[in-house]
């Protein structure tokens, strides 16, 4: 480890911190449907799209309106990329002359991308036309993501509404979303990205007559626009298999800053928005803090093992930290946060190979997905996820000092703690339930590359990855397969939709609830306490629930790679 | 399908007059009005979203990429003459001893530009260690002393990496000294020119830069 290694890092929580205010202030704009000087340019485009689909911005929606109108545009846009996929062959914009996906692989990837999980089962160059690639793909990642955070603005409302059904309407907070905070910055992000030396044209491949006298063949296409939206929406979704390792897709060190900080950013000014929809900015910056200590214990730990290094390698005579999978332009320090963050957040962009580090480096994006995506998360999709936390959290304080939990002005009732729990519940679910079934069935165990604990782990992270809608891959795992396709597409789907729908009915029920004023009996939720609590309840769920499969999986392997027993 | 049973009606009692929302059930209809009412929003906003963010915005920032940086969004190619020899940005195989050698690839055959990947074998893999050694080996036979730079012997995470730390490119410098009859301290001063320093990330060397200046160098 190195003193720039830690600068990188809190320099990194630093620049976040000073964003998360003004990010947070525009958030709470649209949030409210206040006008923004974006109006001028774009206000034609939001009112035309609402007269020809017959939307009526201002009409209010109960939760369950909200929740089906919402499933609604999902499905129809998951219907739509699984077309675009399928006749690729038959749809221009082909330079390569693709053929269409195959069945099982376009329902995966349909899923994954109206998920906000991005899992990739196919290598994107040898697969992806650059049609598809824009109009199969990019549109998701702007609207799973403009779906996270209208569907956190709900949740908002629930807290913040007093004995009212109504959340808000979908199409406006979608559209608005979009139009107003994804597109604007990706516009400017995707010209940065140009510049840096990101391609973005409608050509294909380029033929290359190296020094050596070798020919290399490379690809290039509309690359920079879809990487500034696969960041800022949390996706991950890359345009080259490699991910944000190809130097196409990051070719600096700087892009690869500005990468990192686009994915936190959203998800830092929802804490604050969060605040000030229910009346005290201190409870955003409370949940916050909380995020940020989970964070950080998490990179220390993977940074502190990647720079540790493998000590079976150092035998060889190798020296320094783990270089496999990694960039030099980026190093160990860079690649590290980058995992940690892009596992904290369910973005699922990789700059390094997850599957190459070393067994604890690569234990620390499993366990923060397996935590659920609450460690700042995905846009919308982390702090939905924390409040259900928090819920849990002050169940636990109210059955501490016997009285009924509130939080943020709600009473907390038998109804919302069980609703809060049912959407925990699928993570252990579906996570461990699908992974032991992959395990003794031999289409299951066909997957891994690796043998032994690491190979266990394969199985467990594609798992974790789905269910968590991260979509980064312990990538040694074959997973174009009819077996793991169907799987883990059910696993995307059940992963965000089943905890989307508790989540909204809570809304919908907090929402209808009587504002009780804080008094000196409440539990105030905005101390050290508090965090302390959240910081606790997360992890001991998280530890309780997965240590189990951690043990069996990145510590054997730790214990293995300590002791120099290879397989 | 019959009429939903009371109990499903949104929020308990159905409002007395259906609110312009029209929130719940409609007294008669067959289907609730909550995702009848959903149908033509979810069809025309696809269409229009994947015309505004599918083609409209990747089109509008092509136009705009091409005119303000076309050498980038063309993908920083090099051109000696008429022939491309490669780009700036992404990697190429280096094998021979007369350059500066890149890292060992996962991408296809080795740094094939279709095919980016990482080796993604694990920490205790026996794959990795016999490879791993294999390289050492390699490097030893060139009279390389000490420890082995990690980057040397290690497979990149796209299998195209373009650079090389200095200390992979300086353990290098003899064997190319050697080679090309070049002195060895010219050799490493071309490694320190064309190092790039980085405060957000590791400093490396981009090998295509390095050996066409080490070509340019044995000209003269």
């Amino acid at each position: 480890m190195t003193l720039q290694g830690w600068a990188l890092i809190l320099g990194f929580i630093a620049i976040l911190l000073a964003l998360t205010k003004p990010v947070g202030a525009w958030l709470f704009a649209l949030y409210e449907g206040r006008r923004t000087p974006l109006h001028v340019v774009l206000g034609p485009v939001e009112r035309g799209f609402y007269k020809l689909s017959g939307i009526d911005p201002d009409a209010q929606q109960g939760w369950r309106r909200y929740a089906l109108h919402m499933l609604a545009f999902n499905v129809a846009l998951m219907v739509f990329t699984y077309a675009v996929l399928r006749l690729q062959f038959f749809l221009p914009g082909n330079p390569q002359g693709l053929a269409g996906l195959t069945p099982h692989l376009a329902f995966n990837t349909a899923i994954s991308f109206t998920t906000n999980t991005n899992w990739q089962s196919y290598g994107g160059e040898s697969t992806m036309s650059n049609l598809s690639q824009m109009l199969g793909l990019t549109i998701h990642n702007f609207l799973s993501a403009a779906t996270g955070i209208a569907l956190a603005f709900a949740l908002f409302r629930g807290f913040a509404g007093r004995e009212t059904k109504n959340l808000g309407n979908f199409w406006a907070d979608v559209t608005r979303i979009t139009l107003y905070l994804l597109l604007p910055i990706c516009v400017v992000y995707t010209v940065f990205l140009i510049a840096s030396g990101v391609p973005q044209t409608m050509a294909g491949v380029v033929n290359i007559d190296t020094l050596e006298g070798v020919r290399q063949s490379i690809l290039l296409g509309p690359v920079a626009s879809q990487e500034a939206i696969k960041m800022l929406g949390t996706n991950g979704g890359g345009f080259f298999n490699a991910n944000s390792a190809h130097p196409f897709e990051n070719p600096t060190a700087l892009t690869n800053l500005v990468q990192m900080l686009s994915i936190f950013t959203i998800g830092f000014g929802l804490t604050w928005c969060f605040g000030k929809a229910v009346g005290n900015t201190r409870q955003g910056w409370a949940i916050l803090a909380a995020m940020i200590l989970l964070f950080l214990g998490g990179v220390s730990v993977a940074y502190w093992a990647e720079a540790a290094g493998n000590p079976v390698l150092h035998q060889l005579g190798v020296a320094g930290g783990n270089m496999e999978g990694k960039e030099v332009r980026f190093g160990v320090a860079a690649s590290a946060l980058f995992a940690a963050v892009t596992t904290a957040a369910s973005c699922g962009a990789v700059n390094a190979m997850h599957d190459s580090f070393t067994a604890l480096g690569g234990m620390i994006p499993l366990f923060n997905m397996q935590l659920g995506e609450v460690v700042i998360g995905g846009v919308g999709a982390g702090i939905y996820g924390f409040l259900l936390f928090a819920i849990l959290a002050v169940f636990v304080a109210g059955l501490m000092v016997g009285r009924t939990p509130e939080y943020v002005g709600k009473k907390i009732e038998a109804r919302e703690v069980k609703l809060a729990v049912l959407a925990i519940a699928v993570l252990p679910l579906f996570i461990l339930g699908l992974t032991a079934l992959s395990c003794v069935t031999g289409q299951g165990l066909a997957g891994p590359l690796n043998k032994g604990p690491h190979g266990f782990g394969e199985i467990l992270y594609a798992f974790t990855s789905a269910v968590a809608n991260n979509g980064s891959a312990f990538g040694g795992l074959t997973a174009s397969t009819p077996w793991y396709d169907g799987l883990l597409g059910v696993a995307m789907w059940v992963g965000r939709f089943f905890i989307i729908v508790p989540m909204l009915a809570i809304a919908g029920s907090l929402a209808a609830k009587k504002h009780v004023p804080a008094s000196a009996g409440s539990f105030p939720t905005t101390g050290v306490l508090w965090v302390g609590l959240l910081v606790g309840i997360v992890l001991v769920l998280g530890g309780l629930t997965f240590l189990p499969s951690l043990a069996l999986g990145p510590i054997a392997d730790h214990l293995a790679m300590i002791r120099g027993q290879l397989f | 399908m019959g009429p939903f049973p009371k109990r499903f009606v949104c929020g308990g009692d159905p409002p007395p007059n259906p609110t312009p929302e029209g929130e719940g059930l409609k007294e008669g209809s067959i289907m609730n009005t909550d995702i009848t009412s959903a149908f033509r929003p979810a069809i025309v906003m696809t269409i229009l979203f994947a015309i505004l963010l599918g083609l409209v915005y990747p089109l509008a920032m092509t136009g705009i990429g091409q005119a303000i940086f076309p050498h980038q969004a063309n993908g920083s190619l090099v051109h000696v003459g008429n022939r491309v020899i490669g780009s700036e940005v992404v990697g190429q195989a280096f094998v021979s001893d007369r350059y500066f050698q890149t890292r060992p690839s996962a991408a296809g055959k080795g740094y094939d530009g279709l095919a980016s990947s990482g080796s993604n074998l694990g920490p205790t893999s026996l794959a990795l260690v016999d490879r791993v050694k294999a390289d050492v080996a390699k490097r030893r036979a060139e009279g390389v002393i000490g420890p082995i730079p990690a980057d040397l012997v290690t497979a990149s995470g796209s299998g195209l990496d373009p650079d090389l730390s200095p200390e992979a490119a300086l353990a290098q410098a003899a064997r190319i000294a050697r080679v090309r009859g070049l002195g060895v301290e010219k050799v490493r001063a071309l490694v320190v020119a064309h190092t790039e320093d980085s405060v957000l990330g590791d400093p490396h060397v981009n090998v295509l830069a390095l050996n066409r200046a080490l070509d340019a160098a044995s000209k003269r």
